[in-house]
């Protein structure tokens, strides 16, 4: 690859091709058994391990110089860690950037899902911490690998069973297991559960990175991904009384906001790119809602 | 009203210039060479090579400058520009019989060929802060000390003859039939830099997780098996701190070639005995070589090597030290300290939901009570 504008003395999206190679050789084998975790030579990135290592990685081993690549964190493109790895790419690849979910070939999240439905063109690229769902209930890594090889997944209906014994309701807010083409149990990563069933039949493609766990995994286009539950206790996303106070959306993930020392509160969409293009679209249409 | 903050980039660079405001100092100072932190904070440049897993002192002492003497982050940025460097050849396995040796102590025999080498060393120092190096800046040594002294000097029984060979303490207890032998199967060890851990793990990937671990995890661990948790009785065997030759033979070569030499610190631990397969009973033993001068972390890595050795001996993973998948996935400071500071991040989408779960469980609580 050509390396116009790019900080000089480093390879396009910093990794070697050889290193490249090998985590594109990972996602192949990803994308072959969605929802299973690929154990790949992670590398070592100029940025801290547990701040999007895994991700960026995965980034770097797709992105070419055609993509336009966004990056949030929190749903949001002006959090500090969503600037520093945007401006990583920007320096190592030259590429296009850009806040607009629409606008997107690849997008790398923490956190979140945008609120505008992916299409069949566009990456997600999630960062992972914790790839491995059971490991909250069992610490071994040698004891987890049998367990998704026998399908083993009683524990963790017992752990959520546990949950409704002891709060009425299953306790997850976050990072809340799913079952992925009926065969694995995976870690959506800590998105809210709100998001979750954006996950079912995607269009796009899922791609999870786990850079200090080394571990890579896949939902492909139009798979199913079903957030465990009960037939008495089915699964249902966090809802707010509160909408917006700048879009005034009540369909999307809000964030709570303290405004003053008495506790007082707002809320505001987390997806900065949603919530601004309601706001264009409203001045457009004169307070047409979206 | 809309609080996210815009402008995070500024913020971002800023907060970087008052790092670099920081890390300088008064400027009325004299800027510390990256030559002089080489020089003068040797054992410092030892630990982020080590650790950072890159043998060159220069940029280690880079590391440490640009890294304010944090050496954690000194060995994230050492680490960082490792994965970027090609890999041309993997040496030959180093001859430390053979090493031009510095120190070499032995606490399990009073003398051995070779004798006891002192070499440098803070073991018998008293600690005692040494106001002269404030005044002055200067040791009470003079220069013309510092330059005629020689690790010969500091044999404990000066040898009348010729020198003698440094002979190992545990081959010659292996000759004897005393101590479990150090074979080479002829195995390629595995490379924890290409390979993804996986457990359990060959002592090869233990040792090299061991060698770039943690020194105060690995001090702490090794530490714990000598306060009962994973007890394996050792002794001191054998410490050399010295200069090893690397060796290369490229394929298309066909003979080997001397590219330079690693200043390497080795223990060889003998350990408490066990009764073998073969129904003999030997001495086992534990090992540790790290690049650079650095006992401490030598001596720990040789403790955990034996602690993680209970399936060759028929022993049960009682104890942290010996659970191998604790031991290694936790070893790493880059690993773990990215991962803490981690918590840094804005967690505002995750605790929102978390915050939203516990108000409602709260509220029904509240209904339950007055109805």
């Amino acid at each position: 690859m050509s390396a116009n504008n790019i900080r000089q003395g480093y390879n396009f999206a910093y990794l070697d091709e050889q290193s490249k190679r090998m985590i594109r050789r990972a996602l192949l084998k990803a994308v072959a058994i969605p929802g299973f975790q690929v154990p790949f030579g992670g590398r070592e990135m100029p940025m801290p391990y547990g701040w999007g290592t895994g991700g960026m990685q995965l980034t770097a081993a797709v992105i070419g110089e055609t993509d336009t690549l966004k990056v949030i964190d929190q749903g949001a493109d002006d959090t500090t860690n969503a600037v520093s790895i945007r401006a990583f790419f920007k320096d190592l690849t030259g590429v296009k950037t850009t806040e607009r979910t629409t606008e997107a070939s690849l997008i790398q999240t923490r956190h979140r899902i945008p609120e505008f439905a992916l299409q069949e063109d566009q990456i997600l690229i999630y960062q992972v911490p914790i790839p491995e769902p059971l490991r909250f209930i069992e610490p071994s890594e040698t004891e987890t690998q049998k367990m998704h090889a026998l399908q083993d997944y009683g524990v963790m209906h017992v752990k959520l069973y546990e949950d409704i014994a002891h709060f009425g309701e299953i306790a997850t807010t976050y990072a809340y297991p799913v079952l992925v083409n009926d065969r694995y149990i995976m870690d959506p990563s800590p998105i809210p559960k709100f998001d979750n069933p954006k996950m079912h039949q995607m269009p796009a493609l899922q791609l999870f990175g786990a850079g200090r766990e080394k571990r890579i995994y896949a939902v492909p286009p139009y798979t199913d991904v079903k957030s465990l539950d009960f037939e008495d206790h089915p699964f249902a996303v966090q809802q707010w009384q509160e909408s917006c106070v700048i879009c005034q959306s009540d369909s999307s993930f809000l964030d709570e906001v303290v405004i003053d020392d008495k506790g007082t509160r707002s809320f505001i969409c987390s997806d900065t790119d949603f919530c601004r293009s309601r706001v264009e679209l409203q001045a457009e249409n004169s307070l047409e809602t979206l | 009203m809309y609080v996210a903050v815009k402008g995070g980039e500024k913020a971002i660079n800023n907060a970087h210039k008052l790092l670099a405001e920081q890390r300088r100092g008064d400027l009325s100072l004299a800027e510390l060479s990256v030559e002089q932190i080489r020089q003068q904070l040797p054992l410092a440049v030892s630990r982020v090579m080590a650790e950072g897993s890159v043998y060159d002192p220069q940029l280690a002492a880079l590391a440490i400058k640009q890294a304010a003497g944090d050496s954690v982050e000194a060995i994230f940025l050492l680490r960082a520009y490792r994965t970027t460097l090609s890999r041309f050849y993997t040496s030959e396995p180093l001859d430390t019989t053979n090493m031009l040796v510095e120190r070499r102590v032995s606490a399990t025999f009073k003398d051995l060929p070779g004798g006891q080498v002192l070499g440098s060393t803070f073991d018998y120092t008293h600690r005692l802060l040494d106001f002269t190096l404030l005044a002055q800046g200067d040791s009470a040594t003079t220069a013309q000390e510092l330059e005629a002294i020689k690790p010969q000097d500091t044999k404990l029984v000066a040898d009348e003859d010729e020198e003698q060979a440094m002979t190992r303490v545990l081959k010659m207890l292996e000759d004897e039939g005393m101590i479990v032998p150090e074979l080479d199967t002829g195995e390629t060890p595995t490379d924890i830099t290409q390979d993804p851990e996986s457990y359990p793990s060959d002592r090869s990937a233990r040792l090299q997780s061991l060698t770039r671990g943690d020194e105060g995890f690995l001090l702490a661990l090794g530490y714990s098996t000598q306060r009962g948790y994973g007890r394996n009785h050792p002794f001191a065997g054998e410490l050399r701190i010295g200069e090893a030759d690397v060796v290369i033979c490229p394929q298309d070569l066909g003979f080997s070639v001397d590219i330079g030499s690693i200043e390497i610190t080795e223990c060889e631990m003998i350990n408490g005995f066990a009764r073998l397969s073969d129904g003999e009973i030997k001495f086992t033993r534990g090992y540790g070589l790290v690049f650079g001068r650095n006992e401490r972390k030598a001596m720990s890595v040789a403790l955990l090597d034996r602690a993680l050795q209970i399936d060759s001996y028929d022993e049960s993973a009682e104890s942290p030290a010996q659970q191998q998948e604790f031991v290694l996935s936790h070893c790493d400071n880059v690993s773990a300290s990215g991962f803490v500071s981690h918590l840094k991040l804005p967690h505002y989408v995750d605790f929102q939901a978390e915050i939203e779960l516990l108000r409602r469980l709260r509220k029904d609580k509240t209904a339950q009570e007055k109805s």
